[in-house]
């Protein structure tokens, strides 16, 4: 499964940083980047949490 | 007659909406109603200040329709709780077109959120107003067209973003605050006073130390007094002076209500059980307990999403995983900056500023030489990575250079 997020909708809010920090990454503008796109079960739960999390429903992952 | 196993909740708003995603998701498969005041499906209340009052957005829904039909939802928007029976296991509830109806639920969940405080000066008088609705935001943004001038009362976190957006529309904007600071009670005066430069640098006129005396004009405001006596003109006047837990429903339910000094609202355990059983309460009219039992009633929309996630396990009786323990997190948005705080600021805390460039910053809280929280504006980066080092105690020092 993909974990994608929707850069149009992301604040840069970061809860996905401190939610799954081996996913999700800010650089020093601010910018979110994505470190790993695959789901794996290692980081299910965490991708998970950090989607729950996201004040702007900015992260699915699926399809 | 058979009892109901219904879970109904109350109260259609971030809440309500993240219930029953959280139920759905947990393996409920049974009746599941919503009821909510508002004549609108469930929607986010940050954007109401933000782009919705600037035009930028039209909508804030939390899901589409078809969300709450693909889940099997009795949604009852356009409807009000006007009382409980825990005994007969009742919900009253009264539509808008005056049709009541008792309600049989199994569960309760009590998510019926907060109503904007106003002034007794203001009543009665067009041009004033208080933004916690979405209506309130749209009859707001129909307000600026015609409007040059802007009186916002309060510097809280509503009264500066939409002093903000409205400054961004092109009023003229004042904002009025009796403390020294804006967001003085939630940051403390140092930090308050970092954010208000955001605000002043883009053209909004601070007025701190100065409370409103009155409202002039007759069916219409037309401007402000201040206790210092100045006059300000006010085509518009936005009333952002806090709020309170909507609980008048529960008036005679035994359902227990906290004390006003630990934060008032609905009495709640560490999961949201109140002190009626299967009845619980979440979200901004609740009064939650931490794990040291310590009660407290916050207005974050983290908490909300926590509790929900909690409450849901309770109800289907799903053991909690290996907590990692949450950070406590707020926002708020003030023309392009972002505000954010993790953990616990006090306005007694020590302040440390580790950054500051005259817009953008990071501060360290401490007290007794521990990390409380880190609040930045513009820095989501730094503010984040410290989550961890907010999950258990940690020398301030360790982290300042």
């Amino acid at each position: 499964m993909k974990i994608e997020v929707n850069y149009q909708t992301c604040e840069s809010n970061g809860l996905c940083v401190g939610a799954a920090p081996e996913v999700f990454d800010l650089d020093d503008d601010d910018n979110l980047h994505l470190l790993l796109d695959t789901m794996t079960p290692d980081i299910a739960d965490d991708v998970r949490e950090a989607a729950r999390q996201c004040p702007r429903n900015a992260i699915t992952f699926g399809g | 007659m058979a009892m109901s196993t219904a879970i109904v909740i109350v109260g259609a708003g971030l809440g309500g909406a993240r219930l029953v995603a959280d139920l759905r998701s947990g393996g409920y498969d049974g009746e599941l109603v919503l009821i909510g005041k508002e004549s609108h499906i469930p929607y986010d209340r940050p954007p109401l200040s933000k782009s919705v009052l600037t035009g930028e957005a039209v909508k804030a829904d939390l899901h589409p329709e078809s969300f709450y039909i693909d889940n099997k939802v009795d949604l009852r928007i356009g409807t009000k709780a006007t009382a409980i029976d825990p005994v007969a296991r009742t919900v009253t509830v009264e539509s808008h077109d005056g049709v009541v109806e008792k309600l049989y639920f199994g569960t309760l969940v009590l998510a019926t959120g907060l109503e904007a405080r106003s002034l007794p000066i203001a009543d009665g008088k067009d041009g004033v107003t208080t933004l916690r609705t979405f209506d309130d935001a749209v009859a707001l943004r129909a307000e600026i067209d015609g409007a040059r001038t802007a009186v916002v009362v309060g510097a809280g976190f509503i009264g500066c973003e939409v002093a903000a957006s409205l400054e961004a529309r092109g009023l003229d904007v004042t904002v009025v605050e009796p403390n020294r600071a804006p967001l003085a009670l939630a940051l403390g005066e140092q930090v308050g006073a970092m954010v208000g430069r955001i605000l002043v640098a883009r053209g909004v006129e601070l007025r701190t130390g100065v409370g409103v005396a009155g409202i002039t004009g007759d069916s219409r405001a037309t401007g402000v007094t201040l206790t210092d006596g100045t006059e300000l003109p006010a085509d518009i006047v936005v009333l952002g002076i806090g709020s309170v837990p909507v609980v008048d429903y529960l008036e005679g339910s035994g359902i227990a209500l906290a004390d006003r000094g630990n934060g008032g609202g609905i009495a709640c355990d560490q999961v949201g059980r109140t002190s009626v059983p299967d009845v619980y309460a979440l979200g901004d009219v609740a009064n939650w307990r931490d794990s040291m039992g310590t009660p407290s009633r916050v207005e974050h929309w983290n908490s909300v999403v926590e509790q929900s996630s909690k409450v849901a396990r309770a109800i289907l009786d799903i053991d909690e995983p290996a907590a990692r323990p949450a950070v406590p997190y707020f926002w708020s948005d003030q023309f392009d900056v972002k505000i954010q705080a993790l953990g616990h600021p006090s306005p007694d805390d020590e302040v440390h500023v580790v950054s500051d460039d005259g817009t953008k910053f990071v501060v360290y809280y401490s007290r007794d030489g521990v990390l409380t929280a880190v609040v930045g504006a513009g820095k989501a980066g730094a503010v984040m990575k410290l989550r961890g080092k907010l999950q258990e105690p940690t020398p301030v020092s360790d982290l300042l250079d």
